[in-house]
């Protein structure tokens, strides 16, 4: 027999050499992974609080007190007390009366017209809605908050500079006297923002709400899944499991795969030349936005559902089949249950996805300025950040804390659907 | 084993200095088709005839011809990559899930040939069961395990009967009295040795008439597998076994005919204590000695 190259000592010797260097390189490697983490949860941390001190303003709206007097002279002067006539009164001058009321001092048109500014143009239609819902008002007094103007509310929270020159000042001097007067009596306070969650896009920052693109993207969304989901898997299933495997299927892999790669708004692009130019579907609908997002998330999808299919094990295939299953049966009853929470998380993946892209949806006309919330998927609506895009376009500087907020809701909208989508795949694992 | 084979393929004579050749021994080179010993029995269940089966280019199987016959343990031996397991997935048609796999020949069940137009092979698959080498219970209960195949097949008209073949079954397997307690347990968390009793329970639910067996042992300890031993002496009456094994004691204790495979070919056939006392091919005795494999 040969004798060995080394003896025992030697071999040892270089082992040892060897083990500190290894340790070294094990150590480097865990530290770059923690600070790779912990800049990842840094930086998170600044996102977040960024969002959450500029944001959170939205939620909170500056509103006026103010005394009202229904008067008949001016809401009904002609005492017939039909709707027509209620609805169609002037309710600014109702604001106006009331407002100089307070400030009796107040002469002149140009002193007038700077002390309606203090309250937002929607008080006169928050008066009709009251006076519709119950007429007997007419001729009472009422003491009511109503909202106040985007300025007034910008100057309470702080965002405009009291020593710039007048002119560069949402308000003059004038009116932030009357503002300081009336804070200074409690007529003047910072309230939760109801319509900002309730109602629909503005023009006026005061009145702007999230509800409308929520509403949106709520139908978008909805549809996207039940389309993309079922088509999804389906295609999935037939490929990797009844499909012949040829050059045919093989060509159809690679283009799935580059399909997953191509850029969103070319998707938008197909969707405007083909279901709004060729089918002629309604612009601006979710129903639209959705099949757009489909077309976007398919491939997300069938990538992810043919990867869980192939990681059920064969064992259970043959099982299935050895029992007189037809493959139909070996699917469904035992492939699919076990690949599901796989092709679930191919879907939340495919799903956060659509619900972050504006770029395809702005080609379909879902970037229009929509007031009314939407009912149905036909409706005209936008989404939720295809309206952050928007105010974050907006001149008006009350829309800064608006887009936070939006991206706020934004973000709550992914955690609420995300986490549905979680707690749906922990019913469908079965760890055993 | 595998240099054994090499250097058989090679031309290496293997046979061992210092002992005469036997004349009781067959000296001749293997011949595809060319079966030392009756392949036939009276009443068959199974008969095949030149079977030869391709893996793309891989001719897998020679020319088989061999007869299975009813109430009776038929064993498979030889070395690995013999073919045994092929030929065994061919009595059910399981190649078919192998893309490229290719079976000729004839292969008939009760007279009816299983590869013609008018054999559904669900049909098939329900009269002739199979047991895997590794034990693999759906992930499901025990309960569920044992009715799949009943419930598929539309064998139970209502709850009752479909409890009693559950029963029935688990109790002919014998594991009746260890899950009877624990039938909505996952069948997973059963030990290696119920978890293959359990999928012959899965198995005779069907009622088959003919069962076959992958090295149904090879993953299980010697007492689970004494336990499955005397539970294919009982299965035999009522039903044909075909089990491959590489355990040359295992056949001997199980089967009455045994079939030894070799590079493809079906070498040798016989009674089980013919081929072990007196096999008359080299190539088998060379197996069964030990002196490869």
């Amino acid at each position: 027999m040969n004798k060995p190259r080394l003896s025992a000592k030697e071999t040892q010797a270089l082992v040892a050499r060897s083990i500190r260097r290894r340790y070294w390189a094990e150590h480097r490697f865990r530290t770059y992974g923690l600070g790779a983490v912990i800049a990842g949860m840094a930086f998170l941390v600044y996102l977040f609080f960024v969002i959450f001190s500029n944001g959170i303003g939205a939620f909170r709206q500056t509103e006026l007190r103010l005394d009202v007097f229904y008067d008949p002279a001016i809401i009904d002067p002609a005492g017939t007390r039909k709707l027509e006539e209620l609805q169609s009164a002037d309710y600014a001058a109702v604001v106006r009366a009331a407002l100089k009321e307070r400030f009796k001092d107040v002469e002149g048109r140009a002193a007038t017209r700077e002390l309606t500014h203090l309250v937002s143009g929607s008080a006169a239609f928050d008066l009709q809605r009251a006076v519709l819902r119950n007429p007997s008002l007419l001729g009472t007094r009422e003491t009511r908050w109503v909202l106040a103007s985007d300025a007034v509310d910008l100057t309470l929270k702080g965002h405009v500079d009291r020593a710039l020159p007048e002119a560069e000042r949402p308000l003059s001097d004038r009116q932030l006297g009357w503002v300081d007067e009336l804070r200074a009596e409690g007529a003047l306070a910072l309230k939760f923002n109801k319509g900002f969650l309730t109602s629909g896009d503005s023009r006026e920052p005061e009145n702007a709400g999230i509800w409308g693109a929520v509403a949106g993207s709520f139908f978008t969304l909805v549809l996207t899944l039940l389309l993309s989901f079922p088509i999804g898997v389906a295609a999935a299933i037939y490929l990797e499991e009844f499909a012949r495997k040829n050059r045919w299927t093989d060509i159809i892999e690679v283009n799935i795969n580059n399909l997953a790669a191509v850029p969103s708004i070319v998707f938008g692009l197909l969707g405007l030349a083909v279901f709004i130019g060729f089918f002629g579907l309604p612009r601006s609908a979710p129903l639209v936005g959705a099949m757009v997002l489909t077309l976007l998330t398919l491939p997300t999808i069938i990538i992810a559902s043919r990867a869980a299919l192939k990681a059920v094990p064969p064992s259970i295939r043959e099982a299935a089949l050895g029992m007189g299953a037809s493959k139909i049966q070996m699917v469904m009853h035992h492939v699919l249950p076990l690949a599901m929470p796989g092709m679930l998380t191919g879907t939340i993946i495919g799903m956060a996805r659509a619900l972050g892209e504006s770029a395809p949806l702005l080609m379909i006309g879902m970037v229009a300025f929509i007031v009314d919330v939407p009912k149905g998927i036909t409706d005209p609506s936008t989404v939720l950040p295809v309206q952050v895009y928007l105010w974050s376009d907006s001149p008006e500087r009350g829309f800064v804390e608006k887009t936070s907020g939006a991206i706020i809701v934004l973000l709550a909208f992914l955690v609420v659907m995300n986490t549905t989508a979680v707690i749906l795949r922990k019913r469908f694992e079965r760890r055993w | 084993m595998d240099t054994a084979i090499e250097m058989e393929r090679a031309g290496i004579n293997l046979k061992p200095s210092g002992r005469m050749p036997d004349d009781s021994v067959l000296q001749a080179p293997v011949e595809a088709g060319k079966t030392v010993g009756n392949i036939t029995v009276d009443d068959p269940i199974f008969s095949c005839r030149d079977v030869d089966v391709y893996y793309g280019e891989k001719h897998a199987i020679k020319k088989v011809g061999i007869d299975i016959g009813k109430n009776s343990v038929l064993a498979m031996i030889g070395p690995s990559g013999c073919g045994k397991s092929t030929f065994l997935r061919c009595l059910n048609r399981m190649n078919d899930t192998i893309p490229n796999a290719r079976v000729v020949g004839s292969i008939k069940l009760d007279g009816n040939d299983i590869h013609d137009k008018k054999q559904d092979v669900v049909q098939l698959r329900a009269r002739v069961g199979m047991v895997f080498q590794k034990p693999n219970p759906f992930p499901k209960s025990i309960y569920e395990n044992v009715a799949y195949g009943p419930r598929i097949h539309g064998l139970a008209g209502d709850r009752v009967e479909l409890d009693e073949i559950v029963h029935s079954s688990l109790q002919r397997a014998g594991l009746w009295e260890e899950v009877k307690d624990r039938l909505q347990h996952p069948g997973t968390s059963l030990s290696g040795g119920q978890q293959q009793r359990l999928c012959i329970a899965r198995t005779i639910a069907v009622n088959p008439e003919v069962i076959l067996m992958d090295e149904p042992c090879s993953a299980l300890d010697p007492i689970a597998t004494a336990r499955i031993e005397d539970l294919m002496e009982e299965l035999r009456q009522s039903y044909a076994i075909v089990i491959v094994t590489h355990s040359m004691q295992q056949a001997a204790r199980v089967s009455q005919r045994t079939a030894y495979f070799h590079l493809g070919d079906l070498i040798e056939v016989g009674e089980t204590d013919r081929i072990f006392t007196n096999p008359r091919h080299r190539l088998t005795e060379d197996y069964i000695t030990g002196r490869f494999g």
